[in-house]
């Protein structure tokens, strides 16, 4: 339990100190906030759609928890090449328990930068419809944090050097950002399209998210909860599974 | 306390660790030594869960580090060769998350903390974060850690590794006190003679991955005719400089000079 702890607050530690990360990392979400969300307005008011500032918010907060939990799992390639990995292998405590500390540390992390998200939304003018509904959207959040905090443990060990980065952005991170409905909505899109967005799990964190800030969704209420959790399960798992066979 | 059986390990072809086979009692110290990649690390990785073994067999204090894991790792303390803090937290964190993974209740870690950052002459620096450290306080930080919890096995991989004088003398003072009176058994490789025949009971010489010698430093030396131990080391492995295998980065330098040919 105090290990879990320990390295909860280890991961925590590491993200208040590097201010000029945080500060870094909420630049992409603002960019897409801002020049999506008052570039893409017009058109997407003329289609019949409503505010796209009210429609992408929850799409961006959604990305910026996806990039951050999924990084900080991918943190395990810094400790592998700083050594750090090591201490933590060798230390009498289960690997499981190692894991899960991470895990939740940048679950929490992410979450934390997905409510830094949700204010600069709220300043550029993003209202939900109903307030009282916020802490139901933080708990969305943290449970996509977990899904993605246990898929980048899984990335995270297998890699090996900054070259498998690169690659895992390029052909994991983005897509699923890209395929998971944060940019458009998911109705009347082509097959193959369609489908990619439904194996996302994604899609169900930011739909869930729309249901609780705007109150209209793509998938039932109940379905993205169901698909979240069992995602959480499969990845955290996975997670585990990969963690536990890292040769240092 | 450590016995290893016929003990493989091969990275693709290359066998780093071929067929050794030692015994290290309770309560000794052993000293394995030998040339730049004769396989000392590799072994130690091995012993410390680190690393599968290809084949062979080993027991640490009755366990099987390959299948019981968790509880080998109960029973040793290890200093790495290579860096292991996190260099964004300061010096006390990283003693204190330490003490944490390895369950030192809380007054004592404070405690032990205190004692050894101040006998590593750290203790001003406490509050400093690792990645403003030189070198050598670093590595007084990792020996400083190692330290913190009593093992019953302690795995010392090249720890005077960039120390000055004092420091590599508290360190095997601290080292020795450790094993007269609580009977630490303590695995060590060092690249300098002198210390090995100062501290150890008894030495394991690895050259290519195989032991070439084993013995108290005296036996060592009458076995080879010589009057210290870097002369019967020298004659044992002989005088010519290892020649490091190619790393990746120089494999893929080899690879790219073949292409353009
Ligand atoms: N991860 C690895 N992949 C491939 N080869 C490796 C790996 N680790 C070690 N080796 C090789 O195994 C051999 C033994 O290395 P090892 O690190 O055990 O040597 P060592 O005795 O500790 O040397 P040194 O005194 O330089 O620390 C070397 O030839 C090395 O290149
Ligand atoms: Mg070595």
């Amino acid at each position: 339990m105090n290990a879990i702890y320990i390295l909860w607050l280890r991961e925590l530690k590491r993200y208040t100190r590097s201010r000029a990360m945080v500060v870094a990392s909420l630049g992409q979400p603002l960019l897409y906030l801002l020049v999506l969300g008052f570039g893409l307005g017009p058109v997407f008011q003329k289609a019949g759609n409503g505010s796209y500032l009210q429609f992408v918010a929850p799409g961006v907060i959604g990305m910026s928890v996806l990039f951050t939990s999924v990084f900080s799992g991918i943190g395990l390639l810094w400790d592998r090449q700083f050594g750090f990995l090591k201490e933590t292998l060798v230390a009498p405590v289960p690997r499981i328990t190692v894991m899960i500390g991470k895990t939740l540390g940048g679950a929490t992390v992410a979450t934390i930068q997905g409510l830094l998200v949700l204010i600069i939304c709220l300043i550029a003018g993003f209202r939900p419809a109903n307030w009282l509904m916020l802490p139901v959207a933080v708990f969305f959040m943290i449970l996509t944090a977990i899904v993605f905090a246990g898929l980048g443990m899984a990335i995270g060990s297998q890699l090996q050097d900054m070259q498998g980065f690169q690659l895992i952005m390029n052909f994991v991170v983005m897509p699923i950002y890209f395929l998971s409905g944060a940019l458009f909505p998911l109705n009347d899109l082509p097959g193959v399209l369609s489908f990619l967005t439904r194996i996302d799990p994604l899609s169900y964190g930011i739909d869930a998210l729309r249901n609780v800030l705007l109150g209209a969704s793509h998938f039932s209420p109940l379905l993205s909860l169901g698909v979240l959790c069992i995602s959480a399960c499969l990845f955290v798992g996975l997670g585990s599974y990969s963690f536990s066979k890292i040769e240092a | 306390m450590i016995t290893v059986t016929n003990l493989v390990r091969k990275f693709g072809d290359v066998a780093a660790v071929d067929d050794v086979s030692f015994d290290v009692a309770a309560g000794e110290i052993f000293a394995f030594l030998g040339p730049n990649g004769a396989g000392k690390t590799t072994t130690i990785k091995i012993l410390t869960t680190l690393l599968k073994p290809t084949s062979g067999a080993i027991e640490i204090d009755g366990l099987d580090p390959a299948t019981q894991a968790n509880e080998t790792r109960k029973r040793f303390g290890i200093v790495f060769q290579d860096p292991s803090l996190d260099q964004e937290l300061t010096a006390f964190e990283n003693m204190d998350l330490h003490g944490v993974l390895y369950h030192v209740p809380r007054k004592l870690r404070h405690e032990r903390t205190e004692m050894l950052l101040k006998l590593f002459e750290l203790w001003d620096r406490k509050d400093d974060y690792v990645k403003k450290f030189s070198g050598g306080m670093k590595r007084r930080l990792e020996i400083a850690r190692g330290f913190l919890h009593t093992p019953k096995i302690l795995f010392l991989d090249e720890p005077t590794l960039g120390l000055d004088p004092q420091s590599r003398n508290q360190l095997w003072t601290h080292v020795k006190n450790l094993n007269a009176s609580e009977g630490v058994t303590v695995f060590l490789t060092t690249h300098y003679m002198d210390e090995a025949e100062r501290v150890a009971d008894r030495i394991a010489v690895i050259d290519h991955g195989k032991i070439i010698a084993q013995g108290s430093p005296d036996e060592l030396k009458r076995q080879t005719e010589t009057d210290s131990l870097e002369a019967a080391f020298l004659i044992l492995t002989g005088s010519s400089i290892r020649e490091e295998k190619a790393d990746s980065a120089d494999q893929i330098r080899q690879m790219a000079k073949m292409w353009r040919r």
